[in-house]
Formats: structure tokens, C-alpha cells, sequence
């Protein structure tokens, strides 16, 4: 037999992290690991330890990505890898001081879109070695590669080719 | 590619009967999402003295189960509102997940399948602090290429809005002056979360957030809820003497990535030709295709040929100053590139031109994300119905006598955008 009337629930000396009374409001934890493939999307993780920034070029039409894609947006047919040169110019620019939560630590950075050479779409990424006011809409740009991989898109960034001219735009 | 002219709307007319709002606020804990729909559900139920038997169904609208970590928190919140066991979905589409719900709730009465349809919206997002919660809504950007270059919306924003500056000349002080118009709108709105009398100085002195962005060029993070209630045309005028006619509905997409975004032509209003435009390369990221084609669905349902004439007021999507002019380039107000000088013209004011975001907008009064196209019905249906006296206590923003309006709600980086055209009826 099993029942038994004076079954008591353990006590534990674990408590909850109270914030309010009234409302109560309590502290809520969370925490995961996710098991991220980057699937179709691998080779360029890959590549980046080779020094190589690999976008994609339409089979089809010929549309050239910076960033990757394995179908065209434009026909819908397959694409391939095609690397890219490791020079571009600065097509956008900002300078971060606050971030999201991750990246709150990192702050000021830099993020900028990079355009290359006959190549149809953008690349984002961060920008190192210049501050806010050196940053230009032009500005030549050159990808480095972290040594040791992250397996993270910022395993390429970028720095400024050449000393820029100082821009007067503000 | 664009929005076809075969797209037609044949289904049934669709009108607003009521809406009701909570006060967005920086946290409100007293009260979790369910209590705060009920409350605005309530207040519009009560107006045209609804009950719930009067209902057919609903359309749910939220953004975030991160916020919550809550499931399926649009049963919740139609179980606590007594619609259950009635058909009802949840739509979700970013920071356009209000406009969208509300154009699925014009859909179900449109179709037939409703004649009486609550829409309703809400998000919390004082569970967590404002970092965590850019750090939410930043996964709404492609977590391969995007997020981990230091995802943060207003760093995204800040590269379109510097792209802005170097196509067309615009300047931060005109990127300020949207911010003073919103606040002093909203000094008369009692739903608002941030009235506020402001100096273009003072928002160029408030803390960089991404340049050119401070502060007080970016919306807050907000807890809120909004309803609408649509019906057909034979309820609506059984519920309301003032029903307000949904006219048309226009939505558009573009890529997820800011890099994928073409350098191709600018698609055409009717009151634009191909010659405005030689040279510009389009959408590139200084310019939203979606909103573009949202417009451009919606005007043709309209039989709207020139919007800055045939439009009476506007509540647009005006997360950042900077998306707020240049989404009166893709409404065609102004010719793409006109935005600063728009603004900075008086255009948009309340006294002005066509009054843009007259409410305050989401600068002002605040952007609950689920709720906040829902909102912006609510704020256009009482301008419309010149009823803003009576919710608002204050008719200071009230309109004389305004016909045709249009509500635009935006997600991601452009990618989702709606565009809905409300007329009054009398
Ligand atoms: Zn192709």
C-alpha cells in the first residue's frame, strides 16, 4: 500500500528573488543552448578561416550577392559561391553607443555596409581603426580575418585602406 | 515584381464601429496582458453598447513571445475575454503586426465569414530591461548575417538614415523637427506615454544613440493594448450612426537583409513619372519598397491619384524620426528626397499641409508593438468620426471635419509594411 496521508513536499533551502510585493513580482530566470545549423549557408563560415569572403552568383541571371544566398531573389534559380575582392568602399555607415544586450559591452562600434565592385547587393559589418567622424559615404575599406574563427559572420571586419581625407560633413 | 493591377478587393464593404485604447506606459505590472486588452476591449464594447454575443470573432495581435515567455498568448487573452469557443487567429509580422491584424480583421468581414470581428493588440515589454529587449526585437533581423554583427534596429536605422543624409541632403535638424512635432502632438493625447515641449536643440542634445539617432529620435519600449471592432455594413450602421468605412488596404514586403535590397527603379504613383527619379537607385537602403507598394495597393483601391490631395491625415509608423520622413517619400506626399524639406516646411504639422501623426505617433505615445497599429486605427477612427473630444477630453487635435485618412504600420527594416485607407461616412 501507498497512500499515505502525511506525504509532505521536501523543503528546500532555494528561495525566488522578490521585486515587489504588491504587484508580486518575481525574478524569472532563463537560459539555452541552441543547436544552430547554418546549413546552405556554411561554406561562407568555413571560407571566412581562409581569409576568403565567398558571396553568391545567380547560375540563371547572374545577380551577384555579397551576402550569400543559394536561391536568387531575382529568377528563383540556384546560385553559387563567388568570392569576393577583400577591398569595397563604405556604402553606409553608424556608430553604435548603445546596443542590444550582447553587444552592450562592445560599445561605441562601428557598423557599415560595404559595396564591392560589380557586385549587386551589401555586405554588414564593423568597422575598426577609424572613429565617427573619420567615417565617410566612399570610404575604402579592407576585410581582416580573425585568427582564431568564431564561426561568426564577425570573423571578417573591416579596416580603412588608406588615411581618409577629413570629411567636413558635420 | 510590384503589386499587381489585377489585385482587386470584391468582397464586402468594411467599416470601424469602435476602438479603445489603454495608456502606453514604460511598465504597468498591476496589470498582465490579458487585463489590459479586457480594458480596452471593454471601453469599446461599452461606446456602442456591445456584448460579447454581438461578436463573431477576432484576430489576435502580438509580436514577441520572448517578451512573455508565454505560448500562445492570443488564446489567453481570448478566454479571458469571454470569445471563446469563437473562431479566432493570431498574426504576427514584426513591427507591422498591428497593421496586418487589422487588415486580416478587415478580411474576415470583407469575405463574408465575419460580420462582426474584434481586433485586438498588445505587448509587454517590461519583462525585461530596454537592452534585453533590443536584443528581442534585434533577432527579428537574420540571425546568420545580421544579428551577430551587433544586431541593434536603431544601428540599422542609423545606416538608412545616413544613406537618407548623403542621397538627398537631409540634415539632423529636420530629422529633429519630426521629433518636436510628435512630442507637442502629444501633449493633448492623454493616451500617451512621452508628451513632451521640445526644442530641436534638446533633441540633438539628448545622448547619441547610433549616429545620427539620439534618444529622442528613437520610440520607447512600451505595455499597452488597443481594439478595434469592424463589422459589415448592415451591422455597422445597426451598431453606430457614425461608422467609419475601411476603404482600402494596401501591404508590401521586402528582403529580411538591408544587403539584399536592390538598386533598381522607383515603381510609379500616379502622380510621379519616370523622369523624377534618373539616376536614383532604388530601394537601396535609404528608401522603403514596401511601404512604396503598400501605398500603391491601397491608393489604387482608393482611386487615390494624388495623395497629398485626397488624404486628410496620416498616422504613420514613426519608430525613428528618420523612417518618418522618409515614409512620406514612399506615401508619395513628396517626391523621394523631399522629406526633410517637408518637415521641415510644416507640412506635416498639425496646422500644416496634412497632419502626420497627429496623435503623437509612436515617438510620443509610445510603441507597444502588437498594439500599436491597432492604436493608430483607434486615433484614426475617432479623428474621423470627430469624436476626439470625447475619448480625449481635449479637442485640441481634433481636425475640422476630416474625410480620408491613412494608417501605415512598418516591420523590420521595411520589410513588412501596410498601408489602410479610412473614410468617414458623415
Ligand atoms: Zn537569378
Amino acid at each position: 500500500m501507498t497512500i499515505n496521508p502525511n506525504a509532505k513536499m521536501e523543503e528546500t533551502q532555494s528561495g525566488t528573488e522578490v521585486y515587489s510585493i504588491d504587484p508580486l513580482i518575481v525574478k524569472s530566470h532563463y537560459e539555452i543552448d541552441y543547436i544552430h545549423s547554418y546549413a546552405q549557408d556554411s561554406e561562407f563560415f568555413r571560407a571566412l578561416g581562409k581569409k576568403k569572403i565567398m558571396g553568391s552568383k545567380c547560375k540563371k541571371c547572374g545577380y551577384t550577392y555579397a551576402t550569400p544566398r543559394s536561391h536568387c531573389m531575382m529568377c528563383g534559380a540556384e546560385t553559387e559561391w563567388y568570392q569576393l575582392p577583400n577591398t569595397g568602399k563604405v556604402h553606409t555607415f553608424t556608430t553604435c553607443y548603445f546596443g542590444s544586450e550582447e553587444f552592450l559591452k562592445e560599445t561605441p562600434f562601428n557598423l557599415i555596409m560595404v559595396e564591392f565592385e560589380n557586385v549587386d547587393s551589401l555586405f554588414m559589418a564593423r568597422l575598426i581603426g577609424a572613429d565617427l567622424d573619420d567615417l565617410y559615404v566612399g570610404m575604402p575599406v579592407t576585410a581582416k580575418f580573425r585568427r582564431n574563427q568564431k564561426f561568426s559572420p564577425t570573423d571578417v571586419y573591416f579596416v580603412p585602406v588608406a588615411q581618409p581625407e577629413k570629411k567636413k560633413r558635420r | 515584381m510590384y503589386y499587381s493591377e489585377l489585385m482587386k478587393h470584391t468582397g464586402r464593404n468594411v467599416y470601424m464601429v469602435s476602438g479603445g485604447v489603454t495608456k502606453f506606459a514604460k511598465a504597468t505590472p498591476e496589470m498582465d496582458f490579458r487585463l489590459r486588452v479586457k480594458k480596452a476591449f471593454d471601453y469599446a464594447m461599452d461606446d456602442v453598447h456591445l456584448t460579447l454575443n454581438d461578436i463573431d470573432g477576432s484576430v489576435a495581435s502580438y509580436f514577441a513571445d520572448h517578451f512573455q515567455r508565454q505560448l500562445m498568448s492570443g488564446i489567453m487573452v481570448q478566454d479571458y475575454l469571454g470569445l471563446t469557443p469563437k473562431p479566432s487567429k493570431r498574426v504576427e509580422g514584426g513591427g507591422a503586426t498591428g497593421g496586418l491584424a487589422f487588415q486580416t480583421g478587415y478580411e474576415e468581414i470583407a469575405s463574408g465569414r465575419m460580420d462582426t470581428c474584434a481586433v485586438y493588440g498588445f505587448e509587454t515589454m517590461s519583462h525585461v530591461n530596454t537592452w534585453k529587449g533590443n536584443e528581442f526585437i534585434a533577432l527579428a533581423s537574420d540571425t546568420n548575417f545580421d544579428y551577430p554583427v551587433g544586431g541593434f534596429y536603431t544601428g540599422y536605422y542609423a545606416m538608412m538614415a545616413v544613406r537618407h543624409m548623403h542621397e538627398f541632403g537631409t540634415t539632423v535638424e529636420q530629422l529633429a523637427k519630426v521629433s518636436v512635432k510628435n512630442h507637442k502632438n502629444a501633449i493633448h493625447n492623454p493616451y500617451a506615454q512621452s508628451p513632451m515641449n521640445l526644442t530641436v536643440n534638446d533633441v540633438r542634445n539628448s545622448p547619441m544613440v547610433a549616429y545620427p539617432l539620439t534618444r529622442l529620435d528613437v520610440c520607447t519600449m512600451s505595455d499597452g493594448a488597443a481594439v478595434s471592432i469592424l463589422a459589415s455594413e448592415e451591422k455597422a450602421f445597426e451598431i453606430t450612426d457614425r461608422p467609419v468605412l475601411i476603404k482600402s488596404i494596401g501591404t508590401g514586403t521586402d528582403t529580411m537583409r538591408l544587403s539584399d535590397r536592390p538598386m533598381g527603379k522607383v515603381p510609379l504613383l500616379p502622380n510621379e513619372k519616370e523622369s523624377d527619379y534618373s539616376g536614383l537607385k532604388y530601394p537601396g537602403v535609404h528608401s522603403f519598397r514596401a511601404g512604396r507598394t503598400a501605398a500603391k495597393e491601397a491608393y489604387d483601391g482608393a482611386g487615390i491619384t494624388d495623395p497629398i490631395e485626397e488624404l486628410d491625415l496620416i498616422e504613420l509608423h514613426d519608430a525613428y524620426t528618420s523612417s518618418e520622413i522618409q515614409t512620406y517619400e514612399d506615401l508619395g506626399l513628396c517626391k523621394y528626397g523631399e522629406g526633410g524639406k517637408f518637415i521641415e516646411e510644416g507640412k506635416s504639422e498639425l496646422k500644416g499641409k496634412i497632419p502626420v501623426n497627429p496623435s503623437g505617433g509612436l515617438l510620443a505615445s509610445g510603441h507597444p508593438v502588437g498594439a500599436t497599429g491597432i492604436m493608430q486605427s483607434v486615433f484614426m477612427f475617432w479623428q474621423l468620426q470627430r469624436t476626439v473630444k470625447k475619448h480625449f477630453k481635449d479637442d485640441y487635435l481634433q481636425l475640422n471635419n476630416p474625410k480620408r485618412g491613412l494608417i501605415h504600420s512598418h516591420a523590420g527594416t521595411g520589410t513588412y509594411v501596410t498601408a489602410t485607407i479610412m473614410e468617414a461616412v458623415k
